[in-house]
């Protein structure tokens, strides 16, 4: 186990590193920041005078050199437009995005593998039906137009909730939080719904396919005529056989929710890092979408490897067998 | 006493698509305490949904149509789940062909094993371990408290279907229906398990339905044959009976290629053609296309009758002449 777990943190490490080279390249190497930073009017001497001052005159591996450096010690560089540290900024916009995305994924598991297995152990019944039917709207509704719809019946023609914003937070673990107040609580339910909504379909239909595979395997009529109760077959037999592919398809995809809260954040005014990233990239912030390039890379990997950790917890043959590989 | 078990008149049935398929047609058994039925045929013949429709697990598409399944005098098929519930496990235990697949991959042996023991006993978890402890040992598993914290990937497949064994065996059933349990493992351990269940079975009193596809394997073990035929039973008597004198022709064809060891080299004899299809099957005698004793008498279907004591056949035209004795199986 221990051996796995180094080899797998080495592979997110190099992961991390990868992708810095990427961003670096795609970001900071093409293209001149000169031409949108100084006056065009300037002479020569003060082109060159702010190039050196940037660093730019220095070669690309040193230029990279010195950013990894930097990225190293959390230094990002400072946003052109707030002129404080890209990463602070950033970071106070982080739990915003964590707060909706988390949420969102409990939403997602929570109702998207109970309403899979009943779908699954009842292929052909009016309720398993309708659950496939719904995941299918949820699957092919663009999202962003999902959140209109979820704006325009809850917000506008009911009233019950708010369009956007963030509402009331409180302090939680060092971090602002919606979720603790009636007020956070109701801003917070439209755009988790709305960032679920695809994740649950996919959940839903993946948990109805496995189970009905698994409903078919002699261990689960074997479970049967061992006598345990109905109940205990599918919440243990079951859903232990099918939670392995769940997971996997949780970990894949918490990653990108975090990462393209994007759309939704945007649809609902939420003050998370995606609304900031939109914001930068039509401000030309280039150190604040470097930041968040690199967070979310680092998020993604980290969600990764605790996914494979679960994993290799739920499914006794993969952890060992990674071993003596 | 009333025997253990008697089936009468049993319909198991599968809705397809094309049509019904009648897997299951008019079965009738009889099973004494303590006593070993080879259950034999073909592949597709119906002998695992016989052993599922005893247990209520026929799942759908499929349903017991109609029959009586008494287990000790007990309706089960009018009982339902609620009278199935307290016997599967307990009083009638059920072992799979497949070993790879009957234990859940993703959960230990002692789970598997604990949870057997408190669906039927009310018992604390180091109760149920000990009692699990001790039914590995009768299986003949040597370290148990090292295997039950073992997953089944990590057994080879003959200690996974003694694994399967003692699982049935913990609440010393009354019955226990094996499903071609060693079809998948090698001939050596196909042999020890076979004689290891006989000598359990025969010191707990638990009588056994040995369903099998290969008459050579139940021959040493059985006290009685039937041999079933697209869902109907064609001829049941005590083994020795039907192994040295089988009267339907389908019995005699599956006894003659049964391989033989003096005969190296020589061509098996088979019965001639196919297992009909369960939605075209023909008029009257289901094997009539391929016996070379049919004709015309063969048009209605004959009835399982007794011929002899204790032996009853469904044919018109049975053998009444003992296999020439080169013939029989040794
Ligand atoms: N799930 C099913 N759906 C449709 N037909 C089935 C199903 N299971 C079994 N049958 C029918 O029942 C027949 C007997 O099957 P089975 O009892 O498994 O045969 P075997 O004697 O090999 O154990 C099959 O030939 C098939 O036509
Ligand atoms: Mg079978």
């Amino acid at each position: 186990m221990i051996v796995y777990l180094i080899r797998r943190f080495g592979q997110s490490v190099l992961s991390i590193a990868a992708m810095a080279v990427l961003v670096f390249l795609g970001v900071y190497a093409i293209g001149n920041p000169i031409d949108v930073l100084i006056n065009p009017e300037a002479t020569q001497a003060e082109i060159a005078a702010t190039t050196a001052r940037l660093g730019l005159d220095r070669p690309l591996y040193e230029q990279f050199g010195i950013f990894v450096w930097n990225a190293l010690h959390g230094d990002l560089g400072n946003s052109f437009v707030y002129g404080r540290p890209a990463v602070d900024i950033i970071l106070d916009r982080l739990p915003a995005t964590m707060e909706l995305a988390f949420v969102a994924l409990i939403l997602s598991v929570g109702l998207g593998v109970p309403l899979g297995v009943w779908a699954g152990l009842r292929p052909d019944s009016i309720a398993g039906r309708t659950i496939m039917g719904g995941s299918i709207l949820g699957f092919s509704l663009p999202n962003f137009w999902q959140g209109m719809l979820l704006i325009l019946i809850f917000a506008v023609l009911l009233g019950w909730l708010p369009a956007g914003g963030r509402g009331e937070t409180t302090e939680f673990l060092g971090m602002r939080v919606s979720f603790l107040t009636l007020d956070g609580l109701s801003h917070l339910i439209l755009p988790a719904i709305n960032l679920a909504l695809f994740k649950m379909s996919l959940i839903i239909r993946l948990a109805r396919a496995n189970t009905r595979e698994v409903c078919l395997q002699d261990y689960v009529k074997f479970a049967r005529a061992k006598g345990l109760s109905g109940r205990r077959v599918v919440l243990v037999h079951i859903l232990k056989n099918i939670m392995i592919p769940v997971v996997t398809i949780i970990g894949l995809e918490l990653g990108s929710m975090v990462a393209f809260a994007i759309v939704t954040e945007t649809v609902f005014a939420w003050p998370g890092m995606g609304k900031l990233l939109i914001d930068s990239i039509n401000l030309l912030d280039r150190p604040v979408i470097v930041a968040y390039l690199m967070l979310t890379v680092l998020i993604i990997v980290t969600i990764n490897f605790v996914v494979d950790v679960i994993y290799s917890l739920l499914d006794p043959r993969i952890g060992l067998s990674e071993m003596k590989g | 006493m009333t025997k253990l078990l008697e089936i009468h008149d049993l319909q198991t049935q599968f809705h397809t698509r094309d049509g019904i398929a009648k897997a299951v047609d008019g079965l009738s058994l009889s099973l004494d305490r303590g006593e070993i039925l080879g259950l034999v045929g073909e592949s597709g013949s119906g002998k695992s949904v016989t052993g599922f429709s005893i247990l209520g697990l026929v799942d759908p598409p499929g349903r017991v149509a109609g029959g009586r399944i008494l287990f000790d005098g007990e309706d089960l098929v009018a009982g339902g789940e609620k009278a199935m519930k307290k016997l599967r496990g307990k009083r009638i235990a059920m072992i799979f062909q497949d070993p790879m697949m009957t234990l859940n991959p993703v959960l230990r042996i002692d789970t598997q094993m604990v949870e057997t023991v408190q669906a039927h006993a009310d018992v604390s978890r180091k109760a149920a371990l000990a009692r699990a402890r001790d039914a590995l040992v009768r299986v003949g598993i040597s370290s148990p408290d090292e295997r039950l914290q073992a997953y089944p990937h990590q057994f080879s497949g003959g200690m996974r279907q003694r694994v399967a064994i003692a699982i049935a065996l913990l609440h010393e059933p009354d019955l226990i229906i094996a499903d071609e349990p060693t079809t998948a493992l090698d001939v050596t351990i196909q042999a020890q398990i076979l004689s290891e269940m006989q000598a359990l079975c025969a010191q707990s009193g638990t009588a056994l339905i040995w369903i099998t596809h290969d008459l050579a394997v139940v021959s040493g073990l059985a006290d009685r044959l039937a041999v079933m035929y697209a869902g109907r039973i064609i001829e049941e008597g005590t083994t020795a009976g039907i192994i040295s004198k089988p009267m339907h022709p389908y019995t005699k064809g599956l006894i003659e290629s049964v391989p033989q060891g003096k005969e190296h080299g020589t061509l098996l004899r088979q019965i001639k053609g196919m297992t009909p299809s369960l939605l075209k099957l023909p008029e009257g005698c289901k094997f009539a296309p391929r016996c070379p004793r049919a004709d015309a008498a063969c048009k209605p279907e004959p009835p399982l009758e007794e011929r002899e004591t204790g032996r009853r056949v469904r044919c018109v035209h049975p053998h009444t002449e003992p296999l020439a004795e080169e013939a029989a199986p040794t």
